[in-house]
């Protein structure tokens, strides 16, 4: 972490050290110097914001609703609006309820469990992100050493990704599913194709990284192209690599969730968005987003402790 | 090596040669596509290898000459591109692959001119509409909360941790809320658009106003400038990288953001309606040729903001040539 500007400030002035504490009372420091805290005040912020904003966008609905039963007072109001059944805005413990309720009391193989439909997304984005990790590794070592293939795929590599590929998963899709490919698959296919770009182009970048007195060091041990690849290039290019891993994983999640709109009802998270959104059932669509979000946050998170795994047994900074 | 040969060839005839004998295999595929058979495949991998061959001989080109190194810098994908083509319509045509699995590129390229209106009003709906307006309003946003939250270390501590990690989010789940709160037309899908492109340019637009150096920060503060002045003369312009690549970012964002946001309502206008719709009809050649347009249309894209950024920040180290 970078040190905190204004301590820095303070000592560039004449003067400015005296009376200067130093680390006494660390705790305290740390505390409205760290991140928790201000991450936690954040928090909090949105929590009451969106408490506030709930009232005000459920208002006009929920006191239709009420003022046809009868009388209404503005507490009975509020806390309707914190309590509809298919609110614009639903209120964060409506949606934590939600998910409490699709997890913990319905049996995990049900179609009506929310674990059922995340572990649907989550199979096909593992295996498209573990197929496209690979191909992209073995591509980026193809152009290592390929000069031509360097010259006319890396350029196509770089344009391909300033295209919205996305816009072809539903199409992907329905054409394996006409002859005959469906499934966990066609998904699949989607994830590979979105993490294997970031991949490659992080690895190329990876394996280049050494600079010319290490690959000259190589060459004087006499070590051929091989031995320079696995104790060079290869421990070189790990940084790069999981960074765009990481990038490609939450890519994967995103193209498996789109794939999953045009399929209909073999589950998965993108198919709860669908349905809420037909059916107008707003608690459920949050509820498959906070999912997805809190996925994406652990498969990133996971990326990252397997980085500083490796990291750590190269011997590397943390 | 003489110094006035532009090229240090090792063998300049190979690659013309591969050039010919490529054009004649190719022609002759052409030629052979609807009879098929042991002929006509042998053509199509004679074209493959010549062309492979030609794209190689080019690749190892060695030359000092500036322009000529771009020249072969820009051939050699083009050539490979066209190659890809040219095979992908020699194999659909020759194998007789359904058109619903894959469409030869004529087919694409016939659908593309015919319906010319159709795409033009797609692209009127989604791009001019929908993704210019959020990706200017997201954009735009980003930067301005940027500024603010760079006042306050609280806020910037607090506020760039959240921002990281909801830029790895998949935002564009938010599409059917969007869609259930600002209708069918293009608003919902703007509003998509800002907040797919409102982090990435939050974050690297904070990161970026960090990026000056501790030298020239202290220089600005031994002129006595304020923090408008450092701001406008110092840190804004080393900012400008991080920007720019959040621009570059955004752009293929907020095209995914809007096209997909079509896949959850739409009116019948709009380029993800025409490719949900055109799929539903098996209408592939249609889908591709939008596929089509959204990839110029990324593409260009990128090329402008690259384009901008050259101009930009042409002092930065990685634009020199």
């Amino acid at each position: 972490m970078q040190p905190s500007r204004t301590a820095n400030a303070l000592l560039a002035e004449p003067g400015a050290a005296i009376g200067y504490r130093g680390p006494v009372r660390r705790f305290a420091r740390r505390a409205v110097e760290g991140r928790a805290f201000p991450v936690a005040v954040v928090c909090a912020v949105i929590l009451v914001v969106w408490y506030l904003a709930a009232i005000f966008m459920n208002w006009q609905t929920e006191t239709e609703k009420l003022a046809r039963a009868g009388d209404y007072t503005t507490g009975q109001a509020i806390s309707a609006t914190w309590s509809a059944e298919r609110p614009v805005l639903p209120a964060p413990h409506q949606i934590v309820a939600e998910i409490y309720k699709t997890t913990v009391d319905v049996r995990p193989t049900s179609p009506r469990s929310l674990l059922f439909h995340a572990w649907v997304t989550l199979s096909s984005t593992f295996l498209g992100f573990v197929i496209g990790s690979a191909l992209g590794m073995v591509l980026a070592i193809g152009i290592l050493y390929s000069r031509t293939l360097d010259k006319s795929l890396m350029p196509w590599i770089i344009t391909s990704q300033t295209i919205p590929i996305l816009a072809i998963a539903p199409m992907i899709i329905v054409v394996l599913n006409s002859i005959g490919v469906s499934g966990l698959l066609p998904k699949a296919f989607i994830s590979t194709y979105l993490s294997f770009f970031p991949v490659t182009v992080g690895m190329v970048k990876g394996l280049r990284s050494p600079d010319r007195m290490l690959v000259d060091l190589m060459r004087t041990y006499s070590a051929g192209p091989l031995k320079t690849l696995l104790k060079l290039r290869l421990p070189a290019s790990m940084p790069f690599l999981f960074t765009s891993m990481k990038i490609a994983i939450a890519a994967a999640l995103v193209g498996a969730i789109v794939g999953e709109l045009p399929t209909g009802a073999q589950g998965g998270l993108g198919t709860r968005l669908l349905a809420g959104s037909y059916y107008g059932q707003t608690i459920q669509i949050w509820s498959a987003l906070i999912t997805a979000a809190v996925m994406a946050g652990v498969l990133v998170w996971a990326v990252g402790l397997v980085e500083r795994a490796v990291l750590a047994r190269s011997g590397g900074r943390l | 090596m003489s110094v006035a040969e532009p090229f240090a060839i090792r063998r300049p005839f190979s690659v013309g040669m591969a050039a010919i004998l490529a054009l004649v295999c190719g022609f002759a595929a052409f030629q052979l596509v609807e009879s098929g058979g042991t002929l006509f495949a042998s053509a199509t991998v004679l074209f493959w290898l010549f062309s492979w061959r030609l794209t190689a001989g080019l690749a190892n080109l060695e030359t000092r000459q500036r322009a000529l190194a771009f020249v072969r810098d820009l051939a050699v994908p083009a050539i490979f591109g066209a190659t890809l083509i040219v095979l992908w319509e020699l194999i659909v045509r020759g194998l007789k692959v359904p058109p619903i699995l894959l469409p030869p590129p004529s087919e694409i390229a016939a659908t593309f001119v015919a319906s010319g209106h159709i795409l033009w009003a797609d692209f009127v709906q989604t791009v001019l509409k929908a993704v210019l307006a959020g990706y200017v309003l997201g954009c735009g946003a980003g930067f301005l909360v940027a500024l603010i939250v760079d006042r306050s270390p609280f806020l910037r501590r607090g506020l760039l941790p959240i921002g990281n990690l909801v830029s790895a989010l998949p935002i564009v789940g938010v599409a059917p809320i969007m869609v259930m709160w600002f209708g069918f037309d293009w608003p919902s899908k703007a509003a998509v658009v800002i907040v797919m492109t409102f982090f990435p340019m939050l974050v690297n637009t904070v990161a970026g106003l960090s990026a000056a150096g501790a030298m020239e920060r202290d220089l600005m503060r031994t002129y006595g400038a304020s923090h408008g002045q450092s701001l406008m003369k110092l840190r804004l312009p080393a900012a400008m990288p991080f920007v720019f690549n959040a621009l570059k970012i955004n752009t293929t964002l907020a095209l995914i953001g809007a096209i997909v946001a079509e896949f959850f309502g739409t009116p019948i206008v709009g380029m993800g309606f025409r490719i949900s719709a055109e799929i539903g009809r098996m209408n592939t050649p249609m889908v591709w040729a939008e596929i089509t347009v959204a990839a110029l249309v990324g593409s260009l894209a990128y090329g402008l903001v690259a384009l901008l950024e050259r101009r930009v920040t042409f002092w930065h180290p990685s634009m020199r040539r």
